[in-house]
């Protein structure tokens, strides 16, 4: 019988072992960290979607991923893009993290991935394919290809995992959530070691008509790389964007009893519901405002420690005001003194892989002491807080980060990171 | 009418496209199950993209054997 860890008294230390992504910027978490710290953006005029009829004509793309090297042809025709984005970032999380799923370990081993909406394309496909061709041309694999699960299905078929696996969805915080999930299930003993993240493939004709019918994207389609603009005076709304994030979480003493490089800790987790509106926030920023202070609590972390924030920064006129309005309640005057950047700026909003995306990428500011930027931040509107405008900042001696993530529904998530002993 | 080659030949690109096995490596000996490692919901896909192809309502057990007693069926129903 593979037992539990041996459980003391005190919540066990979840460490980072490893991550991979799938983004607009590139196929790596190294080939996106450098479009960030460049400040190139990964927004441009869409290709291949139809966008007759919709009003914004821009988003971030995976462009020129190939899921055939990532996975076999059997594979690629049951999954949606979103499940092969969250496979391949997964791959490359595990080779990373040196994880071997052996058949001591693979009882030991979750599987936690976030969505917002999942495999939207393929349902749309199955709609059509049983209105046009009727239902004995419905693929037996249609309940495993329009399931929400199907990544974390996916993944845990191809490492052996035997943990638990499961689906996150909390909208745009369903990544962070994920991660949340995973140190939850690490502290409590269910699991060692989970792969947790998050994918969205949503930049399709029915997502760009739905969330730009609420209002909520840019339109600025003759200008894509300008178009998402968080913090600035002139943004108009959020850039829909797909890709997938993935980590290695691991309880400390299974990382140390392996030799895993430690990349960082994720120190704390918080999550509220803002029980106002399904698409704006609460206007005092109530529910985000618990999420934060709910991360920072469980991460024994005092305002004052927080070295560098990566805002939840959408673009959107309502966000961007009231998460700046929740930073000052929260951090106080703190935040004047630290960089505040929003990388959706270049990577636009992934939905349910951006929390996971942005927590990679609040460990690489800790690890390298460097800061992508917020670009097209041309009008501040808090002009006492450093949002990186234009390029990236070096800093030293950033040792905690704070990674936001509101989303429609209400959902708020926060993730704390500290740096990992050797990197200090 | 198609021959049982041809029959053979499409049933392979099929096999293909759908179950990853190479085309060249489904001949007629080959069991579905046992041999070429198919498993039982890409049958299905298999069969409903046999039956567009050939025109021919195939049975679930006819696929249960070889590939061999797969391409004498269609071949004996193609209309």
């Amino acid at each position: 019988m593979n037992g539990g860890p041996a459980m003391s008294g005190a919540a066990r230390t979840v460490v980072v072992t490893g991550y991979g992504a799938v983004t607009p910027l590139g196929h790596t978490v190294d080939d996106t960290w450098a479009a960030m710290l460049a400040g190139r953006s990964g927004i441009d005029i869409l290709d291949g979607v139809d966008v007759t009829g919709l009003g914004v004509r821009i988003g971030g793309q995976v462009r020129g991923f190939d899921p055939a090297r990532y996975m076999p042809a059997p594979v690629r025709r049951r999954t949606d893009p979103y499940a092969q984005y969250a496979l391949a970032a997964a791959l490359e999380a595990c080779e990373h993290a040196k994880l071997v799923v052996d058949e001591e370990r693979a009882p030991r081993i979750a599987v936690v991935i976030g969505s917002g909406y999942g495999p939207v394309a393929s349902l749309g496909r199955a709609v059509n394919t049983l209105r046009d061709k009727g239902a004995r041309a419905i693929s037996p694999f249609t309940p495993i290809t329009t399931a929400i699960d199907s990544a974390a299905g996916e993944i845990s078929m191809r490492l052996g995992t035997q943990g638990p696996s499961r689906a996150q969805s909390t909208a745009c915080a369903s990544g962070s959530d994920a991660v949340g999930a995973a140190v939850r299930m690490i502290r409590s003993g269910d699991a060692d070691t989970v792969v947790a993240g998050g994918a969205d493939a949503c930049v399709t004709p029915i997502d760009l008509a739905g969330s730009g019918n609420a209002r909520a994207l840019s339109t600025r389609n003759d200008d894509p790389a300008a178009a998402c603009r968080p913090f600035d005076a002139d943004r108009d709304g959020f850039v829909m964007s797909e890709g997938a994030a993935v980590l290695v979480l691991e309880a400390a003493e299974t990382a140390a009893a392996r030799g895993a490089p430690v990349l960082a800790e994720l120190a704390g987790y918080g999550a509220s519901s803002d029980a106002h509106h399904w698409t704006a926030p609460h206007p005092q920023g109530r529910g985000a405002r618990l999420a934060v202070e709910a991360a920072l609590r469980d991460a024994g972390v005092a305002p004052g420690e927080v070295d560098y924030v990566n805002a939840h920064g959408t673009g959107t006129v309502l966000n961007d005001a009231v998460e700046i309005a929740v930073l000052r309640q929260v951090l106080g005057e703190r935040v004047t003194r630290i960089p505040v950047s929003s990388t959706k700026s270049v990577t636009g909003h992934m939905i349910g892989a951006a929390g996971a995306v942005e927590l990679v990428t609040a460990i690489q500011v800790l690890r390298t002491g460097t800061v992508p930027p917020t670009v097209n931040c041309h009008h501040p509107i808090d002009p006492e807080i450093n949002f990186v405008p234009h390029e990236a900042q070096t800093r030293d001696g950033m040792r905690v980060a704070l990674s936001n993530s509101f989303g429609f529904g209400g959902h708020n998530a926060a993730l704390v990171v500290r740096a990992a002993p050797s990197a200090l | 009418m198609a021959t049982n080659e041809e029959i053979l030949a499409d049933l392979g690109e099929i096999i293909e496209e759908i179950a990853g096995v190479a085309a060249a490596d489904v001949t007629p000996e080959k069991s579905f199950v046992d041999d070429l490692d198919i498993d039982s919901l890409s049958l299905v896909e298999i069969v409903v993209q046999a039956e567009d192809k050939f025109g021919v309502k195939i049975p679930d057990d006819e696929m249960a054997n070889t590939v061999n007693d797969a391409v004498r069926y269609i071949a004996a129903n193609q209309s």
